[in-house]
């Protein structure tokens, strides 16, 4: 479970106070696939960064299964947005994947059998021997979602993963990242700017405000569990939410000054 | 075929330098600048059996050590100095004023505290050596991507394992550049710390020599300095290619894209 209360976060530097985010409240429960979207800059990044405990909060309270966030949470594992720089470029596919579980003192034996499974739920069994960098960048993608699964967290957070990867490789990625939560029952919360892939994903979608940066609208996701990218995408429901998520944040873009064409 | 074009582009050059002093010098009547044919000659006289085991061995086993012995202080202080900010305040001052010191200047003082032997050639290699490595490390662990330092912390990555997979090997191209730079500085400062202070060695041994008149064997040992040169520069290679492998592999990739 994730819980963001009253969540501030005020960036000081050079004499220049930029509020990040205003004011954040939600819970994100247990085995749930909540989407974040909202317009650029306004705080997506930041927040997951809290959440994962890589920055401190100005004010508020955040915590991960009931653990308030102080340093990186046990049993929580990041994918990034930039996968190449993510990845150890000196260490071959196998050992990325297998860093985190040497670091939590697990044995040969079993580090071997929990990557060797990760990669092959990720479609990568015959690379693990590979460089990231002779990889393309949907397989470094893969290799840096093979590393969250072998580390068997508990909440999984996304930070626009697939903002950098083609289109056909980015709905690939996924329907991937939706078998994944499926399989491991976490609790994921996945950053996107992304509206359509926001609700085809998600079993929920958090819209943010613009800066300073708010909760402008909570949807729940009521299409079919099982999803697929044509009939899903081309579902009446789909369209529907999508137009839902899509004027909530046309709105939030333009605050307060309203008259814009119709 | 490339690859023989390029060999012959990469040993053209030198064979050619080689060949012009060879005929330009031959039969060579000037005492000071004998025929290379005799140089030749005399370094084989000379460098072989026990010359090499009493002169030349010794001054090459101070030259790794010393040059190890750099490389391994100038990456110690230069991954604490780049990790910690209170460290690099104290420290800061007092090495930008030992580096002004050139390391020559170093010897007559260390003979006076600790003789002629090897402790002192060693040290003043240490001295000069010690300064690339050390700028190029501190530089390479502060420049470390920030995406894989936060990777490495939500994923605990943490103590010795952190250690060797993200800060020295994030830095590793720095650090081999630094000790590139050190390496000829290694063999300068052998020869001249042996040409100050010193009974038995390469640069003791050329002194001799050319105090001798012994012209041929003096420039012999000139040749042999240079050699040592190449050798070395070509073991560091190797040693380059195995360790950055990566480096050069993910840049030649991205020139790709």
């Amino acid at each position: 479970m994730l819980e963001v209360r009253n969540l501030h976060k005020v960036y000081d530097g050079h004499g220049r106070r930029v509020t990040a985010v205003g004011d954040l409240t939600f819970t994100v429960p247990e085995g749930q696939f909540a989407c974040v979207v909202g317009p650029s800059g306004c705080g997506k990044t930041t927040l997951l960064r809290v959440l994962a405990g890589l920055l401190p909060a100005t004010s508020g309270e955040v915590s991960v299964r009931g653990t308030p966030v102080t340093a990186p949470p046990k049993d929580l594992a990041v994918v990034f947005q930039e996968y190449g720089r993510s990845l150890f470029p000196w260490l071959r596919v196998r050992a990325n994947v297998e860093l985190p579980l040497k670091a939590a003192g697990m044995g040969r034996a079993e580090r071997r059998k929990l990557a060797d499974e990760a990669l092959a739920a990720v479609g990568l069994s015959d690379v693990d021997n590979a460089y990231p960098w002779q990889l393309s960048g949907g397989m470094q993608q893969r290799v840096a979602i093979a590393r969250a699964i072998a580390y068997q967290p508990k909440v999984l957070l996304m930070d626009e993963p697939f903002a950098a990867v083609d289109a056909q490789t980015r709905a690939d990625l996924e329907d991937l990242i939706r078998a994944v939560w499926q399989r491991l029952g976490v609790t994921l919360l996945f950053v996107t700017h992304d509206i359509d892939e926001a609700v085809y994903l998600g079993q929920r979608v958090i819209v943010l405000s613009a800066s300073p940066t708010t909760v402008a609208e909570d949807l729940a996701i009521d299409l079919p569990a099982t999803r697929d990218q044509l009939t899903t995408r081309s579902d009446a429901r789909f369209t529907e939410l999508r137009g839902q998520v899509y004027a909530r944040i046309q709105k939030v873009k333009a605050p307060a000054s309203e008259g814009a064409p119709a | 075929m490339r690859f023989l074009l390029r060999a012959l582009l990469a040993v053209g050059l030198p064979v050619v330098l080689v060949a012009a002093w060879w005929f330009g010098s031959a039969g060579s009547q000037d005492f000071y600048w004998p025929s290379l044919s005799t140089i030749v000659d005399a370094f084989g006289r000379t460098w072989t059996g026990a010359m090499f085991t009493e002169q030349v061995f010794p001054s090459l086993w101070r030259l790794l050590v010393g040059y190890l012995l750099a490389v391994v202080v100038g990456v110690a202080l230069g991954v604490l100095i780049g990790t910690f900010r209170s460290v690099r305040s104290l420290l800061e001052p007092v090495l930008e004023f030992l580096r002004a010191f050139p390391p020559p200047v170093l010897v007559p003082a260390a003979i006076l505290l600790s003789g002629i032997g090897d402790r002192t050639k060693i040290l003043v290699i240490v001295f000069g050596c010690v300064w690339p490595v050390l700028l190029n490390t501190i530089e390479g662990v502060r420049g470390r991507d920030e995406v894989l330092s936060d990777t490495c912390r939500t994923y605990r990555v943490t103590g010795l394992l952190r250690l060797r997979h993200l800060v020295l090997r994030a830095a590793s191209p720095q650090i081999v550049t630094g000790a590139r730079q050190a390496l000829p500085l290694a063999i300068i400062l052998m020869v001249i710390s042996e040409m100050m202070a010193a009974n038995e060695g390469l640069g003791f041994t050329v002194l001799q020599f050319q105090r001798g008149f012994q012209i041929p064997e003096m420039w012999s040992g000139v040749l042999l300095l240079g050699v040592i040169g190449i050798v070395l520069s070509l073991l560091f290679r190797v040693a380059e290619r195995s360790l950055l492998g990566w480096y050069h592999g993910q840049r030649a990739g991205q020139r790709e894209w």
